[in-house]
């Protein structure tokens, strides 16, 4: 994990409240794997004070790329960035989704919810590089809240959408989508990143059909690299459970590690 | 060439920048980022005689230039700790302090006397100011007669001098500080976190579970700089200032109202090489300004 001051933004893509760059940095990608994150500066002054987590979404040779939703403040200031500025960048951080030599030639889902969809199109490819056979379950509110769908279908990928209000795909949550397809066949892995209901839901019909599977969490960071014990979530690790830090130890987890918390 | 090095009375610093408790881990987490040797010191994450599970997240929110945090101390006791981090950190030529915790006093007498039988440990600040392991932010630095005696009892255990760290949260800062220098502690640092909490107006829940937690960062600096500047004026003993430092000028602030050293925190979290930067701009500031010592530049507020 290195700090790169000055990463120039070499792309910028929007669509409505999403967000697209591409960053300039052969120090970051070098290291980078999927499922791992960085945390950006979004102000040069102390307000906001903290760096945002954002997860990896692409790599190439010596630049990056990062996919977001704006959410409040943070991220509304970072979509203001333009083209040739620069950003302020910690990472690669974290441990990522791990890749099983097992997957060669097996069928494998990756599951995106909205948002969550940021981290799976650098999986996505390195899982079938892997040979492993990838189809992408891609789930947002409306059609606007798939951007990404034509980027996933370009690269090669085998993409199946759901949207709440049935404007594109599966009408329904991506859960349902995903029932319907292990109703048909049942993959070998599940990758999954969204909103907690969803990866909950998702976790259920994996540990129903018993399909391993890996989660990428969200919570609240301070620091990104294991120095404020503020992103814990409750995590097995052959114990009972116990507060672990999501930056450090994951952000992803398999599913039987994690204790999902009660509703409510 | 300046001279950045500074004198505790009962320790020598290479220079007054330190990283603060509970923001820089057990210091191996900041190896990526920087020479541990390059700062005068840090102090490792508050420890516990045993092992502790902290609260309940959401642990952290932002505010306004701070943060408001409730870790409640989770981490690793005094055991995992002198076996397994202490031997990594023996290598570096810098001052390790160790900021001891107790949910009681004999558990704060536990901890020392368990730690005493280790080299490598530079001295003890006794954490007697977290905010978020009692209910209501209770702790034994608001009351100056709990703090006398704990500092008392912490000095006849250690053979390592002891740092004693305040609390902001009460209403007359000088009288712990007095009550500290008269318990015996040889030095004083502070300001420990404020109490504060933040309200998600959607849910009308607090945002944090723990409901309160301590308010650090930017926005607490003035506070912690006029604590710090009543303090020194009303005791004999080396003041460490600490509370929002960001930059080598907000750092230089402390120096100048009298603290012989300062403690970065929260400024970890943003740029994991903020103390040495921060050793830095005091370098150049210094050159700029053609002082030859830093210690010269200590309490010379004019008033
Ligand atoms: C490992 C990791 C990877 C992530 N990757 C992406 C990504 O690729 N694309 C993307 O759009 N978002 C991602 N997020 C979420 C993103 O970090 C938050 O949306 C962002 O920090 C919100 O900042 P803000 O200032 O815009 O919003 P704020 O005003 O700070 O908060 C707005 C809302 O977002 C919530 N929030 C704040 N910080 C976080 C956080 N760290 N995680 C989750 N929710 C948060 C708040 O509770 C609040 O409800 C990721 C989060 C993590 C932990
Ligand atoms: C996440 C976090 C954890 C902390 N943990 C401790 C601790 O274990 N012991 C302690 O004495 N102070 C602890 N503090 C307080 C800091 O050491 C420091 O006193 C305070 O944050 C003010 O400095 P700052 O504004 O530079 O952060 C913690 C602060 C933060 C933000
Ligand atoms: S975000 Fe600081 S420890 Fe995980």
């Amino acid at each position: 994990m290195t700090k790169d001051p000055a990463a120039r933004i070499v792309l910028k893509q929007e669509w409505g409240n999403y967000f697209l760059f591409g960053v300039e940095s052969p120090a970051l990608a070098g290291e980078a794997k999927p499922g791992q994150f960085l945390m950006v500066r979004v102000s040069d002054h102390i307000d906001p004070l903290l760096r945002r987590p954002l997860s990896i979404h692409a790599r190439e040779r010596n630049t990056l790329e990062i996919f977001f939703k704006i959410a409040g403040r943070g991220t509304a200031l970072l979509a203001r960035k333009k083209e040739e500025d620069r950003l302020d960048i910690l990472g690669p951080l974290g441990a990522g989704f791990r890749l099983d030599a097992g997957l060669k030639g097996k069928a494998v889902f990756v599951v995106g919810g909205g948002r969550g969809i940021a981290p799976l199109y650098f999986l996505a490819r390195e899982l079938r590089t892997a040979g492993a056979r990838v189809k992408v379950l891609y789930g947002g509110k409306s059609l606007p809240d798939l951007p990404l769908k034509q980027k996933f279908e370009k690269a090669g990928l085998d993409v199946a959408c759901s949207t709440d209000d049935g404007s594109s795909g599966f009408h329904g949550l991506v859960t349902g989508l995903l029932q319907n397809e292990t109703n048909k066949q049942n993959p070998a892995a599940l990758f999954v990143c969204g909103p907690d209901p969803m990866m909950k839901k998702t976790a259920e019909i994996a540990a129903r059909e018993k399909i391993p599977a890996q989660f990428s969490l969200e919570s609240m960071m301070g620091c990104g690299f294991g120095a404020c014990w503020g992103c814990v979530k409750r995590i097995r690790k052959g114990d009972d459970g116990a507060w672990r830090k999501i930056c450090e130890d994951g952000p992803v987890f398999s599913g039987d590690e994690i204790v999902w918390e009660e509703e409510g | 060439m300046v001279d950045l090095s500074v004198d505790l009375g009962f320790l020598k610093l290479r220079n007054p920048v330190l990283a603060a408790s509970g923001t820089f881990g057990y210091g191996l987490e900041f190896e990526p980022f920087m020479d541990l040797n390059s700062i005068g010191g840090f102090v490792v994450k508050g420890l516990y005689f045993g092992p502790r599970e902290g609260n309940p997240p959401p642990r952290l929110v932002e505010t306004a230039g701070g943060l408001i945090n409730a870790i409640g101390l989770q981490g690793v006791g005094v055991e995992q700790f002198a076996e397994e981090i202490l031997p990594r950190l023996r290598k570096y030529q810098t001052a390790i302090f160790v900021n001891v915790c107790g949910a009681s006093d004999e558990e704060y007498i536990r901890a020392i006397e368990y730690l005493n039988r280790y080299e490598g440990i530079a001295a003890y600040e006794l954490n007697i100011s977290c905010p978020n392991v009692e209910k209501n932010g209770a702790c034994p630095a608001l009351n100056s007669g709990h703090t006398f005696s704990l500092v008392k009892l912490a000095k006849q255990a250690s053979r390592l001098p002891i740092i004693a760290k305040l609390s902001p949260n009460v209403t007359d800062i000088v009288e712990i500080a007095k009550a500290a220098e008269e318990g015996g502690a040889d030095g004083i640092s502070l300001i420990n976190t404020i109490l504060a909490m933040a309200v998600d107006i959607e849910t009308q829940r607090p945002k944090l579970t723990n409901i309160f937690g301590g308010l650090s960062g930017p926005a607490i600096k003035p506070i912690a700089l006029r604590m710090v500047y009543q303090v020194v004026s009303a005791v004999k003993i080396p003041v460490i200032g600490m509370g929002g430092i960001m930059t080598g000028s907000d750092a230089l602030e402390f120096l100048i109202v009298g603290a012989k050293a300062v403690e970065v925190g929260t400024a970890n979290f943003i740029d994991p090489a903020a103390t040495l930067r921060i050793v830095g701009e005091i370098e150049d500031f210094c050159r700029r300004n053609d002082v030859k010592k830093i210690a010269g530049l200590v309490g010379t507020l004019k008033v």
